[in-house]
């Protein structure tokens, strides 16, 4: 089997050195079976540019570290396969967050900040008792619970989301999940009213303008759609209650 | 302005995964001032992977009626293939449910117990109504019961990121993109590290009463490994590279039985926990003909040399990429393939183009586990420095021995970093801190003239990546899963080469801020370091235990080696020293462990 050549346009700049200009350059290799963009971007550092910096950790499309703009489209490299792709490929660097260099951009300090805006962890009363029984859950909450903790915080939801772009509080699908992944556990002892404070705003459920391409975009398939609305009716409600 | 920033802490730990975190929730709590250094940020560690479960005996589903920690204590052991210290392994098989319940208090959504009846293997099995609601668990590999905790497919995910939530709310300080280059000590006590920001280049002092590394495995010098790309031992070969603290087991590596061919991304345990098969080039199932009890869940070394074993003698499928064997999980439905083990399903959609709920997937045994590391005492104390702590992927513990049992790893995490960390809290509000600036400046040093000498070639011109790729084949062609003198004996002396080698690296990148290709050629050295004491362990134990498996010397020989190996590389070494010390047996004598090669003798007549 014939295997094409394919040319990668790879956007490059160093905010160390910032007199140097921002620029696309280009890299060509032999495309390989079963080659991802995990496989093209490692064989691009090691051959042809050392210098060239990106984010992979599981390469399995677990962790979130890979998501950058593949011709345009937010998604994750690693589990991205070039055979998928035309031979001119256009690899770009997440928007909304700071960019580190190249393809890299700081997804941690950002997805820390909207935790701990947001207070993504069980808020109780209660203290743990490590010699009793654990406190029942019925299974299908707890799965309910897991389908929004799936969340991997890689960005894309982000990255390609309208408002984010052009207000730097604004949370995003990703902390709007966070947030009703909370709403959904019983553990979590925050009523209405409080968690209207945390996302009953402008920079929280309000301030989406319901374009939903986070949810075109989440690779790994959260109904982020449904989550919005789920959180957008809870705090209309406790809105008018105010 | 300073060459270096410098930040000191009571405690600093090495490593965000399960293990880091928890230890350091665990000295945050009792009132210390914690600092985590990560690679990446702590929710990327590789501790998110893990996708099967975490082993506790709760004994609520049916099929785990009855358990309780006596029986996991004996499962560990004898999964170790008895190279564990039982007084460990009964620490931790008392802890496990605690940690268990705990991370339920805490917010992780553990699958819980449905009341009813199913179909498994062919079975039916009742869960009692009384058990309704509470953590329930699965059958995997090595174990009596079914102990088996989990969250879907995405135990690790739920596990760390509630554990990092806690983190969050402490509001515990956290340094991801650092990478720690080297330990400052006197050759008595560690007082800190010196690392290196992946964001500008610059160093880094770090200086704490104590230091803990929890940096997770080693995976990454085999190439094919389904560890994330992190996992290159980092936090090993420093420890190593003081001269005075050993490593334990090194030669104890595990293989997966089914990386998925040829990314070789781990397709979980939980597959065949959950009525999966393992077919031959004929879709015949194997495995019953050479483990008649426990088939595909015997434990993991076993289920390895099995499937190398029938590939061997003709019935692997054969592939681009060599042969390979089929697991088939379709019989258990679309519904079961896309909630329980929907990580899987993408896996194999994504990587290889099949969807499992209609088409085989292709496995092969894979590098996954170091159950080797920084050897610590039961309190997680590393030998040979004062105030250095190890747990988790990265320490030799040990409660795994020769081989760990699935589920036992994020078990070993959460507990140890509850143990452990309550260990350091308490050394640390005795310790002082010691260090000089003197110390510390002969430190920085040290790596600033390594550096220099990168981005001069001062010593010469050889590629760091070429050197690696060469590292990575080295290993997986001569100490894998089948060993025997002549390969290991070829590993020892290549490595002790390329180890030379090493110390001759120059940049092709001039190195300048965070650049990649000069963190590579920083660590290169050192990994070259772990997988020769990986060779030179393995060539040494002349015998069979776990997963070192000796063709030559195909027994297990407790009357010379029930003991653990440890590796010493003292300072200006050219190779490593190996030392041993007994493994400490304290209720379970060695025995038969009632599966694998010397209970099922008969298999391979069967054919």
């Amino acid at each position: 089997m014939g295997h094409r050549q394919l040319t990668f346009h790879i956007f490059r700049y160093n905010p160390e050195i910032p007199k140097e200009k921002p620029a696309t350059v280009s890299y060509v290799l032999q495309e390989e079976t079963g080659m991802t963009l995990f496989i093209a971007l490692n064989k691009i550092r090691e051959e042809q540019d050392p210098t060239l910096k990106y984010d992979f950790v599981c390469r399995a499309g677990i962790c979130g570290s890979c998501g950058m703009l593949i011709n345009g489209k937010p998604t994750l490299a690693c589990r991205t396969l070039t055979k998928d792709l035309p031979a001119d490929i256009t690899l770009m660097p997440l928007p909304v967050f700071k960019l580190l260099g190249d393809l890299s951009v700081d997804t941690g300090t950002w997805f820390r900040d909207v935790s701990l805006r947001t207070e993504a962890w069980v808020h109780t009363e209660k203290s743990f008792d490590p010699h009793s029984q654990e406190e029942r859950m019925d299974n299908e909450t707890a799965l309910n619970i897991y389908e929004a903790e799936r969340c991997i915080e890689c960005g894309c939801c982000i990255g390609g989301c309208a408002t984010a772009n052009i207000k730097p509080n604004f949370i995003g699908a990703a902390g709007v999940n966070r947030v009703a992944r909370f709403m959904a556990d019983p553990r979590d002892e925050r009523n209405e009213q409080e968690y209207f404070d945390v996302v009953g705003s402008e920079d929280g459920i309000f301030g989406c303008i319901g374009l939903m391409a986070c949810d075109d975009n989440c690779p790994i398939g959260i109904p982020l759609q449904g989550q919005l609305a789920y959180v957008r009716r809870k705090m209309a409600v406790a809105g008018w209650k105010r | 302005m300073s060459r270096y920033d410098h930040f000191t802490s009571d405690v600093l730990i090495v490593g965000a995964g399960l293990a880091g975190e928890r230890a350091a929730i665990e000295a945050a709590t009792q009132g210390l001032n914690v600092m985590i250094l990560s690679l990446v940020p702590p929710r990327r560690s590789h501790s998110s992977a893990a996708q099967g479960g975490m082993q506790a005996s709760l004994g609520n589903s049916t099929m785990g009626k009855g358990d309780n920690t006596d029986v996991h204590f004996a499962d560990t052991v004898k999964g170790s293939d008895w190279g564990c210290d039982q007084d460990v392994a009964r620490l931790f098989a008392e802890t496990a449910p605690i940690a268990v319940r705990q991370m339920s208090a805490w917010g992780v959504p553990w699958n819980r117990v449905v009341a009813g009846t199913r179909m498994y293997d062919g079975k039916e099995i009742h869960e009692a109504p009384e058990k309704e609601g509470l953590i329930a668990a699965r059958n995997f590999g090595g174990t009596a019961k079914w102990r088996t905790c989990y969250t879907a497919d995405g135990t690790g995910h739920t596990l760390l990121y509630t554990m990092d939530s806690v983190v969050i709310k402490l509001g515990i300080s956290v340094h991801d993109r650092t990478e720690v280059l080297s330990l400052i000590h006197d050759g008595t006590r560690c007082n800190g590290v010196v690392a290196r920001c992946l964001r500008t280049g610059k160093l880094r002092v770090y200086t704490a009463k104590s230091t803990v590394m929890a940096t997770g495995g080693y995976g990454r010098l085999y190439g094919a490994s389904t560890n994330a790309i992190i996992n290159e031992g980092n936090g090993m070969f420093v420890a190593l590279e003081t001269g005075v603290v050993p490593l334990g087991n090194m030669e104890a590596v595990q293989f997966h039985p089914t990386g998925i061919v040829p990314s070789w991304i781990l397709i979980t345990e939980g597959a065949r926990g959950d009525g999966g098969y393992l077919l031959d080039k004929d879709l015949r199932r194997f495995m019953p003909d050479y483990e008649p009890n426990k088939k595909e869940l015997a434990s993991r070394d076993v289920v390895s040399r099995r499937i190398m074993q029938h590939i061997r003698k003709g019935y692997g499928v054969e592939s681009a990429y060599g042969p390979h064997v089929w697991l088939d999980i379709r019989h258990l439905g679309e519904k079961h393939i896309n909630t329980n083990l929907r990580e899987i399903a993408n896996i194999s959609r994504n990587f290889t183009g099949i969807d499992p709920v209609h088409d085989l997937i292709p496995v092969r045994p894979t590098q996954h586990y170091s159950m080797g590391g920084i050897r610590t005492n039961i309190d997680g104390m590393a030998y040979g420095l004062e105030g250095l702590f190890a747990l988790g992927e990265a320490a030799c513990w040990d409660m795994h021995g020769f081989n760990r049992l699935g589920g036992n790893s994020l078990a070993e995490t959460v507990v140890a970093g509850m143990v452990v960390g309550d260990k350091i809290a308490k050394y640390t509000k005795e310790a002082s801190t010691h260090v000089s600036s003197a110390q510390i400046e002969e430190h920085v040093r040290f790596q600033e003239d390594r550096i220099q000498a990168l981005i001069h070639c001062r010593n010469g011109k050889e590629n760091v990546y070429e050197l690696r790729h060469q590292m990575e084949s080295i290993l997986s062609e001569n100490v894998g899963i089948f060993r025997s003198k002549e390969p290991l004996q070829n590993a020892v002396d290549q490595l002790h080469e390329l180890h030379q080698r090493s110390f001759h690296i120059g940049l092709r990148s001039g190195g300048q801020g965070a650049d990649p290709e000069l963190a590579s050629a920083l660590r290169i050295t050192g990994m070259m370091k772990l997988a020769y004491c990986i060779a030179g362990g393995a060539l040494a134990r002349t015998e069979s235990r776990g997963s070192h498996y000796r063709e030559d010397y195909p027994k297990r020989d407790d009357e010379h080696w029930l003991k653990r190996t440890l590796a010493y590389w003292p300072t200006g070494a050219d190779r490593p020293v190996l030392k041993y010390e007994p493994v400490k047996i304290t209720e379970l004598p060695p025995g038969d462990r009632g599966y694998g090669e010397a209970s099922a003798g008969a298999a391979s007549a069967k054919r």
